[in-house]
């Protein structure tokens, strides 16, 4: 090997090594996400040739109401959803870090429905919590219950989406909490033990405490995940009865593919990266009033 | 900022034997404090059990159902095991849709797909693993960024993009956006860190140059990490809508999700068709799963320790 070819040749190993993965990367992640933003400001239905719009799209959308009617169901999901699979998740993960019998099976059936397409999972769903003849309200029936009309009544349309939702999670924050519980040190427990401190003085000041950064992920990354909620919704009700659960990606879909706004549907998708983002940047900033990492 | 990405070491999942974790358990000097114990075990395991079935429920459902005739759909009362069992729905399912064309085309993307990610991810790890360059902090970066960005924010102007490239409703628009992946980076270049590198000098020594390097001994290495890699990215190609919804038109060309809802759009009230057709895109990525389900609760609760 000529010695003075060494440095072009590292750079050829880099480039070569580099590529495959960072041409796809620029050419449909980063280049279409500029490209988003130039987007944003035309007016233009694909069909005709774009037209500049400036801040126009912007503009219109903070004063578009079915917009923040979408910015609204989406909070509605999120303050629903993020209760149940924490709180359902924890407790689960809780019972299976006792010593209980085939742990092992347990989780994994648990995990389960994390595999299954949300697809899959919406249309089952909207089998089970048929109005008419669905599995749910039959066995509500046999107690004395009439069952509401679950996703096609307004009010209770977000409800059944937020069931089907938490039932496809509810296994990943559990194995999230679980791996959390089952690296606490049995020796703090030990401690409280010894000085006498109760079940719930012993889950109070040292689950968690100790379980506080898996908390923190399960927390960002059902937020992360709530705010781009699709593809059960679209299924399920497609955003009905009457918008009732039109969420933000709905609405950009409908926007750009119904109504062939492109500019406009762009201009909404940056303003849920904006969302998501400040969230994320939000939590990371205020993670270390509750986060303790052991 | 904590990396909320998978860590290096192959760490094992610990799954506390009855009693591992047990805690304040006392030498057994008294028995029915030992009996309190194991019956207070049977509760949980009880309750815990019960709370499996039920989640359960909805997949035995959805078999159920997939097997019920069309007379008997809507019996009251219901019955988890059908009678007569009927499994005309997947022939009829598959008669009115190319059902097994879905398959054929979920199987080809995922499989493609995943393929393709795992060996551009490697290869970019194992430059930001290796090598020192200027500039390289920046392109971590780009990789960085990348990750931050969800399709949900992407799907108009790929559309636009695979539209005016001409791509729009073939197999390529499919592939073409799940070619490599931050997330396969991040998570290999981690693991690569971690590797022992007194292997790799040795064939240094040997002349072995950087491809064999890479291929020979890092790759064969880092099967833990790949394979969590495979799972993750295989299940999300499986699983994936809104790009196919956005991207294929054509029957032929449609991936079983997207198949789905066409199923569903046109049969909306005969479930045991759409829940056949349910069936037969939940058994693959189920058997997937099973055989692999180690590395992909590893993943997930490796994600979740690091915070």
């Amino acid at each position: 090997m000529i010695v003075g070819d060494r440095g072009s040749k590292k750079a050829l190993t880099i480039t070569a090594f580099l590529l495959p993965s960072l041409l796809p990367l620029t050419l449909f992640t980063l280049g279409p996400m500029m490209a988003s933003m130039g987007i944003s400001l035309l007016d233009w239905n694909l069909l005709t040739s774009p037209e500049f719009a400036g801040v126009d799209n912007y503009i219109r959308l903070f004063g578009d109401a079915e917009f923040w009617a979408a910015v609204g169901h989406t909070f509605q999901f999120l303050a629903m959803y993020l209760p149940l699979v924490f709180v359902g998740g924890l407790g689960i993960a809780l019972g299976l870090n006792r010593g209980v019998r085939g742990v092992g099976i347990l989780r994994s059936l648990y995990f389960l429905p994390v595999v299954t397409s949300w697809v899959v999972v919406a249309l089952v769903w909207k089998w089970l919590l048929n109005p008419g003849s669905g599995i749910v309200n039959t066995l509500l029936g046999f107690v004395g219950i009439d069952g509401p009309g679950w996703w096609t009544d307004p009010a209770w349309a977000m409800a059944s989406v937020v069931l089907a939702s938490a039932w496809k999670d509810l296994g990943f924050v559990m194995v999230i909490f679980l791996a959390g519980l089952q690296a606490i040190p049995q020796d703090y427990y030990e401690a409280a033990l010894v000085d006498g401190a109760g079940w719930w003085a012993r889950f109070r000041h040292v689950t968690l405490p100790l379980l506080s950064p898996a908390s923190f992920f399960v927390l960002t990354i059902s937020l992360i995940n709530g705010f781009q909620v699709f593809d059960q919704v679209f299924v399920m009700t497609g955003g009905g009865p009457a918008g009732a659960t039109t969420v933000i990606v709905e609405q950009i879909y409908a926007t750009a593919f119904r109504y062939s706004e492109m500019g406009y549907a762009a201009a909404m998708s940056w303003v849920l990266f904006l969302i998501v983002i400040t969230v994320t940047a939000m939590q990371f900033r205020y993670q270390d009033r509750w986060v303790h990492y052991a | 900022m904590p990396d909320p990405l998978l860590t290096a070491e192959p760490a094992k999942v610990h799954t506390p034997g009855p009693g591992a974790i047990d805690l304040g358990r006392h030498p057994r000097t008294d028995g029915s404090r030992r009996t309190r114990r194991r019956a207070a075990q049977l509760g949980r395991t009880a309750v815990i059990g019960l709370g499996a079935l039920i989640m359960l429920f909805p997949f035995a459902w959805m078999v159920a159902t997939s097997l019920t005739s069309d007379a008997q759909l809507f019996a009251t009362p219901p019955r988890l095991i059908p009678d007569p069992v009927d499994a005309s729905s997947y022939t009829r399912v598959a008669q009115t849709f190319p059902l097994w064309r879905w398959l054929a085309n979920s199987i080809g993307v995922s499989v493609v797909s995943t393929a393709l990610q795992v060996l551009t991810s490697a290869m970019a790890a194992y430059v930001f693993a290796r090598f020192s360059f200027r500039g390289q902090r920046l392109l971590f970066g780009l990789y960085l960024a990348t990750l931050m960005i969800p399709l949900q924010v992407l799907i108009v102007p790929l559309f636009i993009e695979v539209t005016r490239m001409g791509l729009r409703d073939t197999y390529a628009a499919l592939l073409l956006p799940i070619i490599a992946s931050p997330f396969g980076v991040f998570l290999l270049r981690q693991f690569f860190l971690a590797l022992p590198r007194e292997i790799e000098e040795a064939a240094w020594i040997d002349g072995a140059g950087h491809w064999q390097v890479f291929t020979r001994i890092v790759m064969p290495m880092s099967k833990p990490a790949l394979a969590t890699l495979t799972v993750f990215a295989f299940m999300a190609a499986w699983n994936s809508f809104l790009w196919p919804l956005v991207a294929i038109n054509s029957e032929n060309l449609m991936t079983l999700p997207l198949g789905l809802s066409q199923l569903h759009g046109r049969f909306t009230t005969e479930w045991n068709l759409v829940m056949a057709g349910s069936t037969v895109s939940v058994i693959p990525i189920v058997a997937l799963y099973l055989a692999a389900q180690k590395y992909v609760i590893q993943g997930v609760a490796l994600s979740g320790l690091k915070g």
